[in-house]
């Protein structure tokens, strides 16, 4: 690893209506080193790039790239300066070919030699040992080969800072290790790398230095071997972690005793196959299993979110018929939708009305609650779950991921249900949010609420859920509980082995 | 994170500033034109009545039907995200039913009349629910859907009086479409008030303005917390049918006839530009009913002034043209974003310089 500093960011401000997003960060980025950068939502991870990416102007500060002072007015400034971005959603065009994606909106002269094309991204694709054509349609490759394209684009603009925003998030382990392996080619030569993600064991397998931020502040640079796992996350949150372990085992027994809140047999919707599924009051339950297994489109179907085909369900033992979501909420059910952007979040309207949002569908079109009434419900809420914003009426959009899905849990705690079902809660937010939302997950069914939880980590629903429902393929292939409820024991019922 | 300064963010434009500023323009710039052109008088009718006269008079009087439709068209904007440009088309028709009722009733009268205008108000309903049942519930674009009343609305109008344009003479409809006997300002005026009040008070007494923003913003999750969003955009159009046939009939009552070709021609766009001149987005979401009827007035009070300054009428489309440009380029994203900046560092600068005397 070379000690050269590439990239110096020194004193960064920058401001927001209201609030200070960065105050005086330094960044350093040395050439051939992958280097990760920490934070909670609304640390100021995304600020930062984004100012450096040309998006946001900064407010005061200033950005040496090898020495040189530069400034960064827009995305093609930061390009021409040999600094690209991956981001999270993959932005390239879906319909055009591997190599078109790869020369689009580079300059070049009118006439394009596309023989010519083919053959130069074909030579970098198999140079960075990408598994990929330069004809083939982009939209035809996985999303790990579409990403590493987007990255193959990035270097061939000869990129000396490559900016890897969220990139595994979508991705699957093989294709995780694919993108690593590319990583540290890439870091062989030369380039420096910034690495942005929320999962921690990936930064401690690939990265070799950390900058944590915390309230838009820096925390700290600190080399990856020398800062251990736990004390990472303690500086992300600012807090001593002994927290993280009072998530105690809960007493499992005696909810057996409860009663039954909601029963379904031979539930099916247009997206979901027939299952039984029961929960008691108070319960805590979860659907696990792999992306596509099934476990969101069978709570959409508990939930009447898509069409409900066929099955019998009752409520406390009442037989009852929830064919609309506006069913499912006046019997006692909220649901918190796997995806926060487009089924959850209203982004124009503030903070306030969203909160209010499902309780005023719930009192009725006739009956629109008072206006002093709905800012208590928002400052109450806003004050309860520790969300951070400007104020109660800034557009929820403007708020950082974790902060947005604490309104929609505050929507939904709003109206006060007995059945709460949270389909990833915790997808794409930091690790103090998350913990927030595990213990109040906790706190809601010691209350008595009934909550089914699904999460893609295994390790958070062992956390949380006292029995597991496993799923494969569409169909339920196990229901784990009590000492079963190990991560062994889960791979093995998702994989298919003995259960 | 940490809070500075205010809790609004003061460099921000309202989204009235860009209609205000063009009457406050328009009015400067009659001011300087003509020093008489805002004087206001009272003249005597044909009826005898002391009634207010004066540019002003006229301009909020020409502009009610237009004001009215843009009510009804921002909720359709809002929740749909597109336009209807059926309105002076089905405003005919309205106003065809309203005369073919009246043509068929023995005696004019206030019943009969209110008994009229009921069954246009139904029959515009009608085709707003056939326009909204179209974007709703078969997803077919707004503009698409409502093309096909646009190019059948006014042959439609046609049939209802057989193809004649019978003339319908009667004190209660020169009251509706000009004076109301001691009332010295213009009965349309009044309607306009009344609706403003009427759709402020429906959104006072329901939910529907935060539903309908709800879909216009994010159908999907909009529907996945109870909301209908096939019934909100289809209410949205139901309403707009109420708009317009108000606004066919003040326009029947003004002329004392209906004709089908004429009534309300090329309203349409004017009512879809007065909702963007009033700062709702086109792109559905949240809105102002406030907006959208200052930006009738807007256009109005253009099209006054042109005449005024002696334009043609076939010219008067051109100069039209070249302000709303400019109106509507002042109100766009890029142009606002640039002007809340430069006002933040204004005020910042300020601020620092403040800072720097208490030092001293």
């Amino acid at each position: 690893m070379q000690e050269e500093c590439l990239l110096t960011m020194r004193g960064i401000d920058k401001r927001f209506p209201g609030v200070l997003a960065l105050n005086g960060v330094d960044f350093t980025l040395r050439s051939g080193e992958i280097h990760a950068l920490m934070g909670e939502n609304g640390a100021g991870k995304s600020t930062l790039i984004k100012v450096l990416t040309g998006v946001y102007q900064m407010d005061g500060g200033e950005i040496r790239l090898g020495g040189e002072k530069i400034v960064i007015r827009s995305p093609e400034d930061a390009q021409n300066n040999g600094i690209s971005t991956v981001y999270q959603e993959i932005t390239l065009c879906p319909n055009l070919t591997v190599s078109e994606n790869m020369f689009i909106g580079r300059k070049s002269g009118l006439l394009i030699r596309h023989k010519d094309r083919e053959r130069r991204a074909d030579e970098i694709l198999r140079r960075l040992g990408i598994p990929a054509r330069s004809t083939q349609l982009l939209g035809n490759c996985s999303l790990a080969v579409q990403q590493m394209v987007a990255i193959a684009r990035a270097v061939d603009m000869q990129c000396k800072v490559l900016i890897l925003d969220e990139p595994t998030s979508s991705l699957d382990d093989n294709e995780v290790q694919m993108l690593f392996k590319l990583m540290r080619d890439l870091r062989g030569q030369g380039v420096g790398i910034i690495f942005v993600t929320h999962f921690l064991e990936q930064v401690y397998e690939v990265s070799d230095r950390i900058t944590v931020l915390r309230n838009g502040e820096l925390v700290g640079e600190y080399l990856t071997e020398e800062l251990p796992q736990v004390q990472l996350v303690s500086k992300m949150i600012g807090k001593e972690l002994e927290e993280l372990s009072s998530l105690g085992d809960s007493e499992d027994g005696k909810i057996m005793e409860q009663e039954v809140f909601y029963e379904a047999k031979g539930l099916s919707s247009t997206e979901a196959m027939p299952f039984d599924f029961t929960i008691r009051k108070g319960e805590v339950n979860g659907f696990t299993g792999l992306l596509g297994s099934g476990r969101s489109e069978s709570v959409r179907a508990i939930f009447g979110a898509d069409k409900v085909n066929g099955g019998t369900v009752t409520i406390k033992g009442k037989p009852v018929k929830i064919s609309r979501p506006v069913d499912a909420m006046k019997h006692g059910i909220g649901y918190l939708a796997e995806d926060r952007k487009r089924d959850g979040i209203i982004a124009d309207l503030s903070v306030r009305e969203n909160i209010i949002l499902a309780l005023q569908v719930m009192d009725g079109i006739f009956k629109p609650i008072r206006r002093s009434e709905s800012e208590a419900f928002a400052d109450e809420y806003i004050k309860a779950l520790n969300i951070k914003t400007a104020s109660r009426e800034t557009p929820v959009g403007s708020l950082s991921g974790g902060n947005q899905q604490k309104v929609i849990l505050a929507r939904w705690l709003l109206t006060h249900p007995e059945y709460l079902i949270l389909d990833e809660p915790t997808r794409g937010i930091d690790v103090g949010t998350k913990l927030e939302i595990q213990k109040l997950v906790r706190k809601l069914s010691e209350e008595g609420m009934s909550v089914t939880f699904i999460s893609s980590e295994v390790e958070e629903m062992l956390r949380t859920c006292s029995r597991l429902i496993v799923m494969r393929d569409r169909h339920i292939v196990g229901e784990l509980t009590g000492n079963d409820l190990n991560q062994t024991q889960v791979m093995k019922t998702i994989a298919g082995g003995e259960a | 994170m940490k809070k500075i300064g205010r809790k609004r963010f003061r460099g921000g434009l309202g989204q009235l500033t860009i209609p205000i500023i063009a009457i406050a323009i328009l009015a400067v710039f009659n001011l300087i034109r003509d020093p008489g052109f805002f004087e206001i008088g009272i003249a005597h009718n044909s009826d005898g009545n002391a009634v207010l006269s004066g540019n002003i008079i006229s301009i909020i009087n020409g502009a009610s039907e237009l004001a009215i439709l843009a009510i009804g068209m921002t909720l359709v904007t809002a929740a749909c995200g597109g336009q209807d440009i059926s309105v002076g088309a089905a405003a005919a028709i309205a106003g065809s039913v309203f005369v073919k009722v009246l043509k068929s009733v023995p005696t004019v009268n206030g019943g009969t009349v209110l008994f009229a205008f009921v069954f246009a108000c139904v029959v515009a309903m009608l085709f707003g629910a056939f326009n909204g049942i179209l974007v709703a519930v078969f997803r077919i674009q707004p503009m698409i859907a409502t093309l096909i009343l646009y190019t059948c609305g006014r042959s439609i109008a046609y049939w209802i009086n057989g193809g004649a344009t019978p003339t319908i003479a009667s004190p209660i409809l020169s009251a509706i479409g000009g004076f109301i006997p001691g009332i010295p300002l213009p009965t349309p005026v009044i309607i306009v008030v009344a609706m403003a009040i009427l759709f402020k008070l429906l959104f006072h007494f329901t939910s529907l303005e935060l539903f309908t923003q709800s879909v216009g913003i994010n159908g999907a999750a909009a529907r996945l917390n109870g909301i209908n969003p096939t019934l909100i955009k289809l209410l949205s159009f139901v309403l707009l049918g109420v708009c317009v046939s108000v606004s066919g009939c003040i326009g029947v009552s003004r002329l004392g006839l209906i004709n089908h070709e004429t009534l309300l021609l090329d309203i349409e766009m004017d009512t879809i530009l007065a909702v963007a001149i009033g700062g709702n987005s086109l792109g559905g979401g949240r809105f102002k009913i406030g907006g959208s009827i200052l930006g009738a007035y807007v256009i109005q009070t253009l099209t006054i002034t042109l005449y005024a300054m002696k334009v043609s009428s076939t010219n008067v489309k051109a100069y039209k043209a070249v302000v709303i440009v400019l109106l509507v380029v002042m109100g766009s994203p890029v142009v606002k974003k640039r002007f809340s900046s430069f006002i933040t560092r204004l005020s910042e600068n300020r601020r620092k310089g403040l800072a720097k005397g208490a030092e001293e």
